[in-house]
């Protein structure tokens, strides 16, 4: 009777079925790198393989790494994840790492690696290019695109827009303005506040500005959003939002405008996506190549052209009517000081702007 | 019924390779806790944050527990003592929210009704994901509370409330506590839905020091507090469980007694579970249809969408196959060879239930990449992540249902001239096959809901349901998210339905 429901002769049957898959499904996860390989070579790299860690999105970045396959023949390996936990994740593993780069969304994940000491120092000549602001003092790391934070409104409600965080503090923005608690770059405009006003000057900003109720969404492109559509005045964002609505659905359709900060006010704080060579590295040239393309013209082109975001490489023009990078008068602030989010979550928890 | 014979080597080793296995986080964080420092080490702890959120955190999981008891107890009790309607598809429907990651269920709850945020919400989003691991233990164990005893009951005079609360379910408070046990485990463990509803608990410190200060070793020594939390916790449950025989020993079968339900006593109850289900069903499958009817930056490709169903069902068939062989020496060993090593080996494969994944993760990274090179970043590993975190469901089941079947046959088996370990699995591994069957499913559902773990230690380029919800939803592109998570609910559902007809069936089996 129980021999037909489980026998030794089926245990060890559902035993191998199940060890067999996982050995040879771990197996062809090793043969991934030759799918370039009927592409024209432009270097003795072409057909190695480079592995990047991504803290940016696939949506993003993909189109430009296939660009980069195209003309190199180099593949590209790449790990998809947040950002921080990238830079965990590199820390780990130390210098057994099997990535070769890391991509960051920001400077601070970057910051955190290179004090690790897990990135090699890169001698690219282009690096020259790119302004000292934007780049680390040992060029472990540099920036390859910027975001600007900016005041979008809508100029139906809101003729004049203000130019510096402290209006926003006038009790007619009261209920009206809207932000991102959770958004790294809503925290990294914070933490310069904290940087530029110190703890005390922060949290006296932030508690005016709690006490105008401003109201809270999930992202960034839904505070955009609102303001669009006339449901809050005005938002606090980056510039590259309205830019996007306007791709997607015309430009017709969006009435929102974005507003510069004026020179030197914390709130047009520039933060940089940037990139590194990881120390433990087997296949640096390929790396460097890597780097090189993302600094070349024609990958600054792709993020000032998809993304919207600032080229930072000297003398490359940002997208459509954006106004120059060197025209914003951004307040100063060395990248590398943006690094202590943990405090700045703190201090917002303790106004009540980051949790309830 | 605990026969005092040691427990067979066969039986004891694979046990002890399944606790160690369990434990490789333990080991990962006391490493890094040494590395530190006391000082480091007690700057992190002792902290007036860290207070305030463990406060905090345990302020929700008991709130949760406690709901969760309640509702799921109460399901239970309608769906097999009463003779309501529709019991079997009521069991069924109930079961459903198991299949709905309590990430996913927020966000539905808070598109639905943003000034939910807080710990409200916190607290419904998580008693809907969580009451059905009470519900179903308990359930199962309902039908098989002797009806000889509720009438002996009753002809002394007995109220309907004394027959509840001091009989049946004094029979049942195993499988009360133990489910609570896991609801209490999960809930330290979520940051999904406290992240998503911003409640602020102890899970954000560990995230935080992670994603927001790059700080693995600060991260590990905070994780100590959910280890020592997780330790009461099994201690405590093992007090409350206590001892005693759960098997019938009487003559005949166990069979069901139902309570006579007048059709107004059943409208209400339906009304009740209907608000349930509406609430951990409804509200999050309205949420994500309409999510697929928006208009998408990305036209959805189908082909990705099987793609990834293959790859979670893969994922999740072999975690629960690999959890299912290591948790059965340790139950087997923990009712049948009871004693002090079997006794730790089975509570320790809980710790590790209490640590949020990327804990789990990251602790898996640091042993893979240096003594499992060949399989880091490969399925492998992944799987092996996966048993460490969800382990414990498996075990719990096996437990159970081995401690509700009869020692007598076994010793039958044994004076027949059958030796222990083919007694083991010619008869107590065959009349446990439900429970094992059971744990398995519940296994399975949770490595496919599971997202962190998966992120961290998945081969370069896969991509699961979860981990594509995760990457458009990480863009705001929830038409895009739509299509998986329709996927990742259709595909738990179904160790879900396998789950809820091992309940029914168990209990029709011994009502013949």
């Amino acid at each position: 009777m129980t021999k037909r429901f489980f026998s030794l002769r089926a245990m060890r049957r559902a035993v191998a079925l199940a060890v067999l898959p996982m050995l040879a499904l771990s197996a062809c996860g090793d043969d991934s790198s030759d799918s370039s390989a009927d592409t024209t070579p432009t270097s003795d790299l072409a057909g190695t393989t480079v592995t990047v860690y991504s803290g940016r999105s696939e949506e993003l970045v993909k189109p430009f790494f296939d660009q980069f396959t195209a003309a190199t023949g180099i593949t590209v390996d790449v790990r998809y994840g947040d950002s921080g936990e990238m830079a965990a994740l590199l820390i780990t593993e130390g210098d057994a790492s099997p990535a070769d780069i890391f991509l960051s969304q920001d400077a601070g994940a970057l910051g955190a690696v290179e004090d690790a000491g897990l990135f090699s120092e890169m001698t690219l000549s282009e690096i020259e290019d790119i302004d000292a602001a934007y780049r680390s003092a040992s060029n472990s790391w540099t920036g390859v695109s910027g975001r600007v934070r900016v005041f979008v409104y809508n100029p139906e409600l809101v003729p004049t827009a203000p130019t510096t965080i402290d209006e926003l503090l006038d009790p007619k923005w009261s209920g009206k303005i809207g932000y991102a608690p959770t958004n790294a770059s809503w925290q990294s405009f914070v933490t310069g506040l904290r940087v530029l006003r110190g703890e005390d000057g922060a949290r006296e900003w932030l508690e005016g500005f709690a006490a105008n109720k401003p109201k809270p969404y999930e992202k960034n492109g839904l505070v955009r959003d609102a303001v669009n559509a006339g449901e809050i005045n005005l938002g606090l964002v980056n510039h590259y939002y309205l830019y996007e609505k306007i791709k997607n659905e015309g430009a017709d359709a969006v009435v929102a405008k974005n507003q510069f900060a004026a020179a030197g006010d914390p709130g047009g704080l520039v933060n940089v996506a940037g990139v590194g060579i990881v120390s433990s590295s087997k296949n640096k040239a390929a790396a460097e190549a890597l780097v090189k393309y993302m600094l070349s013209e024609e990958g600054q082109r792709y993020f000032a052209d998809s993304t919207f975001e600032y080229p930072l490489v000297a003398g490359i023009a940002p997208a459509s009517d954006l106004p120059e990078l060197s025209t914003l008068n951004p307040p100063a602030i060395d990248l590398s000081d943006l690094k202590s989010i943990e405090e700045t979550q703190e201090l917002l928890a303790s106004v009540g702007l980051l949790t309830k | 019924m605990n026969r005092k014979v040691r427990a067979p080597w066969a039986v004891m080793l694979p046990a002890l390779f399944g606790a160690i296995i369990t434990l490789l986080p333990l080991w990962y964080l006391v490493d890094q806790v040494v590395r530190s420092g006391w000082g480091a080490f007690s700057d992190e702890i002792f902290q007036d944050r860290t207070a305030r959120l463990v406060v905090r955190s345990f302020l929700l999981t008991a709130s949760v527990t406690i709901f969760s008891v309640v509702i799921g107890v109460f399901a239970a009790w309608i769906t097999t003592m009463t003779s309501i309607r529709g019991r079997a598809v009521l069991l069924v429907l109930l079961s459903v929210p198991l299949a709905i990651p309590s990430y996913l269920s927020a966000f539905a709850w808070l598109s639905w009704q943003p000034g939910l945020s807080g710990f409200r919400g916190a607290v419904l989003v998580l008693t809907l994901a969580c009451y059905p691991y009470v519900m179903l233990p308990v359930a199962a164990a309902l039908r098989r509370v002797d009806p000889a005893q509720i009438e002996v009951a009753r002809s002394l005079g007995s109220s309907t409330f004394d027959v509840i609360f001091r009989l049946a379910l004094r029979q049942v408070r195993t499988a009360i506590v133990g489910g609570a046990l896991l609801v209490a485990l999960y809930v330290l463990s979520d940051f999904g839905a406290v992240a998503a509803m911003r409640y602020e608990v102890f899970t954000w410190v560990i995230y935080g020091a992670y994603r927001s200060g790059f700080n693995p070793s600060r991260a590990a020594s905070l994780s100590m507090v959910l280890v020592l939390a997780a330790a009461v916790l099994v201690v405590l449950e093992s007090r409350i469980r206590g001892r005693g025989s759960l098997a019938r020993i009487g003559k005949g079968v166990a069979r069901n007694i139902r309570w006579k339900t007048s059709l107004p006593t059943m409208a209400v109850l339906w009304l009740i579970s209907a608000l349930v289900i509406a609430a951990g069903v409804g509200v999050p499958v309205v949420s994500v249809i309409d999510w697929v009817q928006r208009d998408s930056a990305t036209a959805v490709n189908a082909g990705l969408v099987f793609e990834s169903i293959v790859t979670s069902f893969q994922i999740g068939l072999f975690t629960a196959i690999a959890a299912t062989l290591i948790a059965l020496p340790i139950g087997i060993g923990v009712v049948r060879f009871t004693s002090w090593p079997t006794r730790t080996i089975e509570r320790s494969t809980y710790i590790s239930h209490a640590l949020p994944g990327i804990v789990v993760a990251i602790s898996l990274v640091y042993a893979g990449v240096r003594l499992l090179r060949p399989v880091y970043q490969e399925l492998p590993l992944l799987v092996l992540g996966q048993v460490v975190l969800f382990l414990p469901l498996a075990v719990a089941s096996i437990r159970t249902s081995i401690e509700q079947s009869s020692v007598h046959l076994e010793e039958v088996s044994r004076s027949l001239g059958l030796g222990q370990m083919l007694t083991i699995l010619k008869v107590t591994i065959p009349i446990a096959l439900p429970g094992i069957a059971g744990g398995a499913a519940l296994v399975m559902l949770a490595t496919v809901k599971e997202l962190p773990t998966t992120l961290l230690l998945r081969p370069t380029g896969t991509e699961t349901l979860a981990t594509s919800i995760w990457k458009y939803s990480t863009v705001t592109d929830y038409a895009a998210v739509g299509p998986y998570a329709v996927a990742l609910m259709l595909l738990a559902a179904v160790p879900t339905a396998v789950l809820s007809a091992i309940t029914i069936v168990k209990g029709r089996s011994h009502q013949s």
